[in-house]
């Protein structure tokens, strides 16, 4: 069902220059890229601030610079990985032939993306009593994020992995001496930040699925639902 | 009742089993259906329960507890509504007794005799403590207040001698207070062991290292500008330049480094080369960690023994405790905004799925005033309970929306819509709560259980989250319960009857729209100067199409209420803060009131009167106490400076007192009161500390008056400072003030301004011009100003000119079309064929003596053409032409419904579907039943007939002219010239006596069903019978036309498959297509010398169990839709049955099928199926019309639907969502076609409307004749070289559409 809009959509020739651009899958690709990458930067952006002030209470005046405050090339991998994750959901969904059918509305990816920076914000103010509560608890918040917003195999496989290896390259650069955390409490790497990289991906996931329902739709379904 | 006496699962089932006995009342033949089921009344065989898991018993009770909920708020709308809200209200009671949410300090004032530190333990005997007050406070600050003075002022002295020397008393005054040991007998206490001890300054504030005490007491003066040492001090040449060197640049308005320093504001230091008062004024504060009451009134009764303030009488027996709230900086504030825009994002794509409801807006507001209020509620019970909440709500708050989340107000009302419109509303509210009662039940538990298992966690925080949250969710449920399902059903009612108003005209066939509520005022139709030319609305016309709720819109629009709210919010919320700010009008007012009562402090006597110029503000926040200063005096004037001051005054012209007086006023008792009310959040935040919700206490303050005498101050003159000049005039001192405060004014305004043109030009750059206008997405735009040239679907207003063909003499009933050749028949039975490009009349049949066209000529030439396009002989029956009979299903129900009233019957039956058997081998009495007799009495049949005529005549017609049934009268016969057309094979004779029911046009043959069964075949060019077959006595309502086939569906629910022969080769016949049209199917064409035959192939004695109503063919495929609920699927070759999709609750009015094997089907429930005609699987399922759907076209992308409720839907094809929906005027919603991908035509009264598929926008609308009113347009036909035919009255309209000619190739 899925394929078959965009196929009887590319015999139709009576499209406008304009439409065409739009519905041309490799510009299609690059828009949702584009749209995913900057959402992962302002994700990324903002839930750093809000790691940051756990340990600063007051802020001098000049609050850009707490909002860089992290290394550079942070934000930007982040949102290379959420475009990558982004894309990657839709593709593989569509590769395993079982589209993704639970709770495909705005609304719904709203209702994930306020979660997930629930869980952050949970993460960087809730004070918990040891790191072991802190770590189950959000691992427990993760999984019922993907409960409750996913509940695709697929999903739940790839979030696992995808947060496995980005907690691996965490820890390889926290060794290598990049950066390192205030205060490591596993193997020099907050314990936590699986469970994190998981509801991220979840979130992301569902954005770019979210995002590729578009790519089956033409141009009127485009301005109308933006 | 028995309803009473019956359990509860069995009155919810009886409930249902009512609604069928009450249809089955006024539908005599569904009783013959019903009949053996319904037979026992108590309905408990309608479902034998044999053994029932508990899952399925919790289910039922749920569903019938639901059911009988539903009836109760539907049937008692008011009285709950009230109870409801008086519920709210009572539940947030409590929040009253929250304070304000509000960003100044709060201010609680104690003894100092008695002073204890507060415990932590909250006290329940003291009432009046705020909760804050509680555990000892951040420090102790003890101010000690300077005011010294250079006396008697003398001529000799520069202007800088007013502040050196009394400045330079400071470093002794320090000197003095660290020095200071208290020893009492239990101990040596000293300034070092009690004041507050500060590590380093934050890293991001090294330009203040050299200013501010590090690693050590922090005692603030202004002897830190000079590091505290006497000797820097001696050696600056410019003290000015030192103190303002460490003010920031730009504007800066709390808490500067001098306000630190001096601890009071600027203005009041005295610190100026143009100070009128000549006293300085200054503050030594010292910030203590902990007390100790006699060390302190030790330091005091020394600091008045070295400097006694005679005439000061302040007040030394209270201590301020000052409270600050929660600090919010940006850097706070941005995750919190963004949680918000994420919130309203929810919130928007949420409310955006309410849908067919009469007022969308008022049941978003509903929505969401629903989960507020739970909000309210559950903080409201946990307060009530003794939770106090710990968690800034500000931050909580949109996380507590998500969870408990609008998702069930949508699911009922998604279920509530989509239940039969005509049952009543009661039973609507009911079955959809019950329908929907499993689900909400589940979801309601699962989140219980998770936040249950949050409760677990253990983390207080979380914990207090889950409580409110836990309440929320149930408060939440009850709500929506209570509240929105009784506003549900409100609004379900107030549409039924805009419906019934909307109805009752079309109903009675009158053919104007009556001007109802919805309708205020029938515009006359604009005056045009020719009857083919294009006009727009006029403006009132225009409004009467908006929707409701663009109407709304511009209603709040146009009054800015939305607007004049939020003003008036923000200025009550302004007042508030006003109010309640501790440095605000509160403070204000009691000062006033304690200096009016006889009580306060005594009269203004000691300042000359010349001073009471106007009063100088101490800062840009307007500080109104600060307007206090120069008005009150000191309390009791002591002789000595009163004589000072009255003795030597100077001359009057320069105004100034040469003994600058020293006066102590209430003012000066609590000085800190001037400062901005970030001064010591700022102060503390340089060490890292802060304030945010804990409290400082501020201790009163030690006053010392200091006068030096001139020959002091010049001798710790500086060299430099006689420089200075003296001033040059005294008249503009204050106005460096009020100049600050003026140029603030005027850059701001500035800036303003400036900003106002930018963002004005931006808006003139980036947005169209009628951007603006546009409102909600899917708004229309308005008419008057055509903006779709971007697109290229705009033709100028002068080239689109409908072109009338005239010559029927009665109102065209069939068209049918193959894209060259046009044929339609009218109620007279007269069929004539057209030329689609040039509007020329080729033949008449039955002929005016044998009249043949001008133009056969013409014909030979495209004969020649055909022979090209033989390729493709199964590529017949082209998706982009439905053929005449895709739009003309419609207009037969309003007939149907005034004739009989028997289509109420078939409409809307979703819970009978189960009831249906259409498996006829198994049931073969039942289906005798229910096959209408064939032969039978005649009465029947005939009213059976009526009933199911394909395509009746306009309403507001029938009754003039004859119906079809009963054939044109035979004088109108032989008006019309009657002549036995000469047929070729001689044998053939063509018969008049029954109308045409069906035709289709395919190559130059036109077939012909008619009422008596009979099909015939006619030469379209020649005007001559070719061929006729009678092996059906049952009339034909639907004909197609593919390939070398015809298919024919029969009123009795048959189903005929007739194969053309021609006596040559199927390999040589010629094909005719369309030049340089590649996705036009070409046609045979059969010239006329061939001898045709249509010989009846295959009949298919019950296709269908009742009649069907809609036929079409593509692709190779003949899909058939009957009032019996079913769609089935043929084959078009061995007429072999496919599929039969069920799946509709209703009998099939609309169906749609192209060459991409797309099938949708639409029927009298209002709901639209698209299937997949390959595996006969359902692909989705809408609702989407209130009513049924009278026709559906597709695109590529998109589905449309229009509806008998004047609603035309447009659906994403791939995911079943509506797109939007556009809003006809009665009676007008019927006729439809898709000229290109993005461009659609749909018939109004009179006219036809062109709209831009993408946007719903209305491009054009075409009138087709001099009087818009009375005929709309009820056919409507598509042809491929873009023109459009639609039937008016008895004439028929070609519109070209040039632009999209252009567009197509």
């Amino acid at each position: 069902i899925d394929q078959q809009p965009p196929v009887s959509g590319q015999t139709t020739p009576s499209r406008g220059p304009y439409i065409a651009v739009i519905t041309n899958r490799n510009t299609n690709l690059g828009i949702r890229g584009f749209m995913l990458f900057s959402i992962g930067v302002f994700l990324a952006l903002v839930l750093n601030l809000l790691q940051v002030q756990r340990n600063v209470t007051l802020f001098p005046p000049d609050v850009i610079s707490s909002i860089f405050s992290s290394a550079w090339w942070v934000p930007p991998c982040c949102g290379t990985a959420s475009a990558m994750i982004g894309l990657l959901y839709p593709c593989i969904d569509s590769r395993l032939g079982e589209p993704h059918k639970f709770k495909r509305e705005w609304s719904s990816v709203m209702r994930c993306v306020a979660v997930f920076v629930g869980i952050n914000h949970a993460s960087a103010k809730v004070d918990f009593a040891n790191n072991v509560q802190l770590s189950l608890t959000l691992a427990a918040l993760s999984i019922g994020l993907w409960w409750t917003f996913d509940r695709s195999r697929s999903g739940f496989g790839l979030g696992v992995v995808i947060a496995l290896l980005a907690t691996l390259s965490t820890q390889l650069l926290v060794y290598n001496g990049v950066f390192q955390y205030t205060s490591p409490d596993f193997l020099y790497i907050r314990s936590w930040l699986p469970c994190i990289f998981f509801a991220g991906v979840i979130t992301m996931g569902n954005i770019g699925r979210q995002l590729a329902l578009y790519e089956c739709k033409r141009m009127s379904g485009k301005t109308h639902q933006d | 009742m028995a309803m009473d006496c019956i359990g509860s699962s069995d009155a919810f089932k009886l409930g249902i089993l009512g609604s069928i006995v009450r249809r089955s009342l006024d539908a005599p033949r569904r009783s013959v259906l019903a009949h053996p089921r319904t037979a026992p009344p108590d309905g408990r065989q309608l479902t034998p329960p044999p053994r029932m898991t508990v899952r399925e018993r919790l289910r039922e009770k749920i569903s019938a507890a639901f059911y009988r909920h539903g009836l109760l708020c539907a049937s008692y709308p008011v009285p709950i509504i009230l109870f409801t809200s008086a519920s709210i209200l009572a539940c947030c009671y409590p929040l009253l007794r929250l304070p304000l949410p509000g960003t100044g300090p709060v201010e609680f004032t104690t003894r100092v005799r008695d002073y204890t530190v507060p415990s932590h333990e909250p006290q329940g005997d003291l009432g009046e403590q705020p909760d804050w007050y509680r555990g000892p406070p951040v420090a102790y600050i003890q101010p000690v207040l300077v005011k010294a003075a250079v006396s008697p002022w003398d001529s000799t002295l520069v202007p800088v001698d007013v502040f050196r020397s009394p400045l330079g008393r400071v470093f002794s005054l320090l000197e003095e207070i660290r020095n200071h040991v208290h020893d009492d007998g239990s101990g040596i206490r000293s300034l070092e062991a009690l004041c507050l001890q500060v590590t380093d300054l934050l890293p991001g504030l090294r330009r203040m290292q050299r200013v501010l005490p590090e690693h050590g007491c922090l005692l603030v003066s202004p002897g830190n500008y000079w590091q505290n040492q006497r000797e820097l001090f001696d050696s600056d040449p410019d003290l000015l330049k030192t103190v303002h060197q460490h003010e920031p640049k730009g504007l800066h308005t709390s808490a500067t480094l001098r306000d630190l320093l001096f601890g009071v504001p600027v203005k009041h230091t005295g610190v100026s080369l143009y100070s009128r008062k000549r006293v300085v004024t200054y503050t030594i504060t010292m910030v203590l960690g902990s007390y100790d009451a006699r060390f302190l009134s030790s330091l005091r009764a020394r600091l008045r023994q070295l400097h006694p303030s005679v005439n000061c009488s302040l007040r030394e027996d209270h201590m301020v405790h000052v409270h600050f709230k929660e600090e919010i900086g940006m850097a706070e504030l941005i995750p919190l905004v963004t949680t918000y825009i994420i919130l309203f994002a929810y919130i928007y794509f949420s409310t955006r799925k309410i849908d067919m409801v009469k007022s969308k807006w008022g049941l978003a507001l509903a929505a969401v005033v629903t989960v507020l209020s739970s909000l309210l509620m559950s903080v409201g019970l946990c307060t009530l309970f003794g939770l106090t909440p710990t968690l800034n709500g500000g931050e909580i708050f949109p996380y507590l929306v998500v969870v408990i989340g609008l998702e069930n107000v949508l699911v009922l009302t998604k279920s509530v819509v989509s239940t039969p419109v005509d049952l009543e509303v009661k039973l609507r509210i009911a079955q959809g709560l019950s329908n929907e009662s499993w689900s909400i039940m589940k979801n309601m538990a699962t989140e219980l259980c998770i936040i249950l298992i949050g409760y677990f966690t253990l983390v207080p925080a979380i914990q207090e989250f889950c409580l409110f949250a836990v309440v929320g969710l149930v408060s939440d449920f009850f709500l929506q319960m209570f509240f929105f399902t009784t506003v549900l059903s409100i609004d379900i009612r107030r549409m039924e009857l805009a419906d019934l108003n909307r109805r009752l005209p079309a109903e009675a066939g009158m053919p104007l729209p009556k001007p109802g509520p919805l309708r205020p005022r029938e515009a006359p139709p604009p005056p045009r100067p020719s009857p083919h030319t294009i006009t727009l609305q006029t403006p009132a016309f225009r409004n009467l199409r908006l929707p409701k709720r663009l109407r709304v819109v511009y209603f709040l629009a146009r009054t800015r209420l939305a607007q004049r709210f939020i003003m008036v919010g923000t200025v009550i919320w302004i007042g508030i803060l006003a109010y309640t700010d501790p440095a605000g009008l509160r403070t204000y007012l009691a000062a006033q009131v304690s200096e009016q009562s006889p009580l306060g402090d005594g009269g203004a006597g000691g300042l000359p009167p010349h001073l009471g110029v106007a009063p100088v503000f101490p800062g840009p926040g307007g500080d109104p106490v600060g307007t206090l200063s120069v008005l009150p005096a000191p309390a009791e004037p002591t002789p000595l400076p009163e004589n000072q001051s009255q003795g030597h005054h100077g001359a009057p012209g320069e105004g100034v007192p040469l003994v600058p007086q020293i006066s102590w006023g209430a003012e000066d008792e609590e000085g800190w009161r001037r400062l901005s009310f970030r001064h010591w959040p700022s102060l503390f935040s340089y060490y890292n500390i802060t304030l945010a919700k804990r409290y400082i206490s501020i201790l009163p303050v030690i006053p010392i008056t200091l006068h030096l005498s001139p020959r002091e101050a010049i001798e710790t003159r500086h060299p430099q400072d006689t420089r200075h000049p003296p001033p040059p005039s005294l008249k503009t001192n204050d106005l460096p003030a009020d100049l600050t405060l003026y140029k603030v004014a005027a850059l701001g305004l500035a800036a303003g301004v400036l900003l106002v043109l930018l963002l004005f030009c931006l808006y003139r750059v980036l947005c169209s011009r009628n951007y603006g206008q546009n409102g909600v997405a899917h708004g229309r735009r308005r008419r008057g100003d055509l903006p779709c040239d971007d697109y290229g679907y705009s033709p100028p207003i002068s080239e689109i000119s409908p072109l009338l063909l005239c010559g029927h003499s009665m109102d065209i009933e069939c068209l049918a079309s193959d894209g060259m050749l046009l044929a339609s028949c009218c109620l007279a039975g007269q069929i004539r064929v057209w030329d689609t490009q040039t509007g020329d009349c080729l033949t008449v049949i039955p002929k005016h003596g044998l009249r043949r066209s001008s133009s056969s000529g013409c014909w030979e030439q495209r004969d020649g053409w055909d022979a090209v396009g033989v390729a493709e002989p199964e590529n017949l029956g082209g998706g982009t032409e439905p053929g005449g009979g895709v739009f003309d299903e419609g207009e037969g129900y309003p007939l149907r419904r005034r004739t009989t009233p028997r289509p109420a019957l078939f409409e809307n039956q979703p819970d009978l579907t189960p009831l249906i058997d259409t498996n006829f081998d198994s049931q073969p009495p039942s289906h005798l039943l229910l096959t209408p007799p064939r032969d039978g009495f005649d009465f029947g049949g005939l009213v059976e007939k009526a009933y199911l005529e394909h395509e009746p005549p306009s309403p507001g017609l029938t009754a003039s002219y004859p119906s079809p049934l009963s054939g044109p009268p035979p004088q109108r016969r032989r008006s019309l010239g009657y002549i036995q057309p000469p047929a070729p094979q001689g044998q053939e004779t063509p018969d008049w006596e029954s109308a045409v029911w069906a035709m289709e046009l395919r190559g130059n043959l036109i077939a012909a069903g008619r009422s008596n069964g009979k099909l015939e075949l006619w030469d379209a060019v020649e005007g001559s019978l070719r061929c006729s077959n009678e092996d059906g006595v049952s009339g034909i309502t639907a004909l197609a036309f593919l390939n070398n086939r015809i298919v024919a569906a029969r009123l009795d629910g048959s189903l005929d498959f007739f194969t053309v022969d021609i006596n040559k080769p199927l390999g040589l016949l010629q094909y005719r297509g369309p030049p340089g049209r590649s996705n036009m199917p070409p046609s045979p064409c059969y010239s006329s010398e061939d001898v045709i035959s249509c010989q009846l192939t295959r009949s298919v004695q019950c296709a269908h169990q009742k009649p069907i109503t809609v036929l079409r063919a593509a692709a190779g495929r003949v899909v058939t839709g009957s009032q019996d609920h079913t769609v089935r699927v043929y084959r078009l070759e061995d007429s072999c049955c496919l599929f039969t999709l069920q799946g509709h609750s209703g009998g099939i009015t609309a169906i749609y099928i192209d060459q991409t094997m797309v099938l949708a089907s639409g029927g009298q429930d209002g709901a639209i199926c698209l299937w997949d005609v390959l595996t006969g699987s359902r692909v989705s399922h809408v609702y989407g019309h209130r009513g049924d759907v009278t026709s559906l076209v597709c695109t590529t992308s998109c589905v449309i639907s229009s509806g008998l409720d004047d609603l035309i839907c447009i659906w994403d094809r791939s995911t079943g969502i509506k797109l939007y929906s556009i809003q006809q005027e009665v009676g007008c919603g019927a006729s439809l076609g898709v000229i290109s991908e993005s461009l659609l035509v749909t018939g109004g009264q009179g006219c036809v409307s062109f709209w831009d598929l993408n946007f719903g926008d209305l491009l054009q609308t075409v009138y087709l004749g001099q009087s818009s009113d009375g005929q709309g347009v009820r056919q409507l036909v598509v042809l491929n070289n873009a023109a459009i035919v639609c039937d008016f009255g008895s004439e028929l309209s070609l519109v070209y559409v040039p632009s999209v000619l252009e567009k197509l190739d």
